[in-house]
């Protein structure tokens, strides 16, 4: 069947555009580490290992080519952090950025959050079309006019100018992490954020940047205990007080901010039960969540593990409601990929505008998607081969054991470093966008 | 199979019955990978996934340069003499600041001038 997609089963995704140079010579500072839409999705952000962010605006859709959504073209582009060298611990500080957040757009200026493994930063993109000429007492390229000649008074008018956008960075929020900070999650409040580490979660004003409160601490008196840590945290996305965050060992642990200063005491916490004769030397490697996403409604929040996606009912604890697989043939090559490293690939998760679909990356540049509704799901690939402009994406399936039929590729022929980590779904419309090692595909659904 | 099967049973029963043995011996595929890395590497510890995994990662990035280290380490290729003293220091064992990183082993930090190719 043609493709699971938002709203039906007769979506079809198209291949829209492609961003990034085409060589397999891939620089490491060119490999996507983060792609986030802001609240319109008039804004595409991506961040890279090199520190930097590029940043796309979608163009207003033609009125010559009503078929078609507009393009995304590169609006603006900065370097956001640079590579540190802590001296005192002989720790290298990483520039690569590992998450961007948007804030909700408040004025004419766009305001976006990165970070890398110690710092957050607040950045402020403004656009300027005009500029004021005619001053009194200055010439046109700033030198000051002789007073003597100055006979009449003259007041500067705005004339307009080619389109110019400035990204400044307006906050530095440094020195509140020892461990490496893998999420930032702006708060509903738009006021506050939190930044959490492997073992701890701050929460910032955004206003105020050499303070921040310590709201939850897991780092056990003696590091040998030491038994799970953060890998993600976000806040509701309506409720102010309530945050969650998963952990290496495949539970997630929902507080309320309400109940005290720390929260280290959970409120809720989101455990499936393990058949105890099913466990093996994988089984917690396996279980460490990834990635954990509240749905746009905030009843529901989907994670990532490495082999399977859960949807879990912020009222069950006990188990999740939904539970796909998104590369099952992976769990009898668990050997090789403890032994290459890609079991500890940390794979990101998305919902759809209206909840009703979710995707995610994996191998061989092939990405899928799960419609809850129809309970349909379909994988797709990212690739030069299929670029053409406005092309149907075709169904890629992968054959398990037994005879490969054609269009099949079996499990073997998979390329492991061709991995999909990051993907973002636009908050309205079925629009995508991919990110392979250093390209960055955008998908749309067919119109 | 079907020697194990008694008496007189109804088909699904005997489906049933045979499917439960046959569960019984097929091992998860989760174990048989197992039972793969422990022929390959015997020595892994029995704490699957724990905190040695977890202290790896949290001490990811850590390069180290001690200063002192470095210039024994210069000294010594200067002053045939020092090696002999440290070793005997350490039991005629390991000579140290020996394979330590210079700052010239460390890779370039500079920061990325060059802009992204996603903006080209």
């Amino acid at each position: 069947m043609a493709g699971a997609g938002g709203g039906g089963n007769d979506v079809q995704w198209c291949f829209s555009q492609v961003k990034g140079a085409i060589d397999d010579d891939v620089a490491e500072a060119d490999i996507i580490s983060t792609v986030e839409f802001n609240h319109s999705g008039e804004l595409l952000a991506t961040g890279d290992k090199g520190g930097r962010v590029v940043i796309f605006q979608q163009e207003l859709e033609s009125k010559n080519q009503p078929q078609c959504r507009g393009e995304y073209n590169v609006y603006s582009t900065f370097q956001s952090h640079e590579p540190e060298f802590d001296y005192l611990k002989s720790l290298e500080i990483e520039e690569k950025i590992n998450k961007i957040r948007w804030l909700p757009q408040k004025n004419a200026a766009q305001f976006l959050l990165s970070t890398n493994d110690k710092t957050i930063k607040l950045w402020k993109i403004s656009e300027r079309d005009k500029r004021p000429e005619g001053y009194n007492l200055k010439e046109e390229d700033g030198r000051y006019r002789d007073p003597t000649t100055v006979t009449t008074l003259r007041v500067p008018v705005f004339q307009p100018m080619d389109l110019m956008v400035e990204a400044s960075p307006r906050r530095v929020f440094a020195n509140a992490h020892t461990y490496h900070i893998n999420s930032i999650s702006v708060n509903s409040d738009c006021e506050t954020y939190l930044s959490a580490d492997d073992l701890r979660i701050n929460l910032w004003n955004l206003e105020i940047t050499d303070r921040s409160f310590n709201i939850v601490d897991i780092k056990p008196v003696n590091m040998e205990e030491l038994t799970e840590v953060i890998t993600a945290a976000e806040f509701h996305p309506n409720q102010c007080n309530t945050f969650v965050y998963s952990s290496s060992k495949g539970t997630i642990r929902l507080c309320d901010m309400r109940a005290s200063a720390l929260c280290d005491q959970h409120s809720k916490l989101f455990e499936e039960p393990e058949d105890p004769s099913n466990r093996s030397f994988f089984s917690e490697i396996i279980s460490s969540i990834s990635d954990v996403k509240f749905s746009h409604s905030g009843r529901y929040m989907m994670t990532r593990d490495y082999l399977s996606v859960k949807i879990w009912d912020l009222n069950m604890e006990s188990r999740p409601v939904e539970t796909y697989q998104v590369h099952e043939y992976l769990r009898s090559k668990l050997c090789s990929l403890y032994e290459n490293d890609c079991i500890f690939d940390k794979f990101e998760c998305c919902w759809n505008g209206n909840d009703s679909v979710v995707m995610t990356g994996s191998y061989n540049n092939f990405f899928r998607m799960f419609d809850r509704g129809y309970r349909q799901d379909v994988t797709l690939e990212a690739s030069r081969e299929s670029s053409k402009p406005r092309s149907v994406l075709k169904p890629r399936k992968v054959c398990t054991g037994g005879k490969r039929k054609k269009d099949e590729i079996s499990v073997d022929s998979l390329d492991f470093n061709k991995k999909i980590l990051h993907t973002a779904w636009h908050p309205q419309d079925n629009i995508i966008a991919v990110a392979t090692t250093n390209n960055l595909y955008i998908f749309q659904d067919k119109l | 199979m079907s020697e194990e099967i008694e008496g007189t049973k109804t088909t699904e029963e005997t489906v049933v019955n045979d499917q439960n043995e046959m569960d019984d011996k097929v091992i998860s595929p989760e174990k048989v990978e197992e039972a793969k890395l422990k022929a390959r590497y015997p020595n892994l510890g029995h704490k699957p996934g724990g905190s040695d995994l977890l202290r790896k990662r949290l001490t990811k990035g850590q390069k180290y340069f001690d200063s002192g280290d470095y210039n024994m380490a210069k000294a010594k290729v200067k002053n045939k003499q020092l090696p002999a003293a440290t070793s005997e220091k350490s039991g005629g064992g390991e000579i140290t600041g020996d394979h330590i990183p210079t700052p010239q082993d460390l890779p370039q930090r500079k920061p990325s001038l060059v802009a992204s190719k996603l903006a080209g």
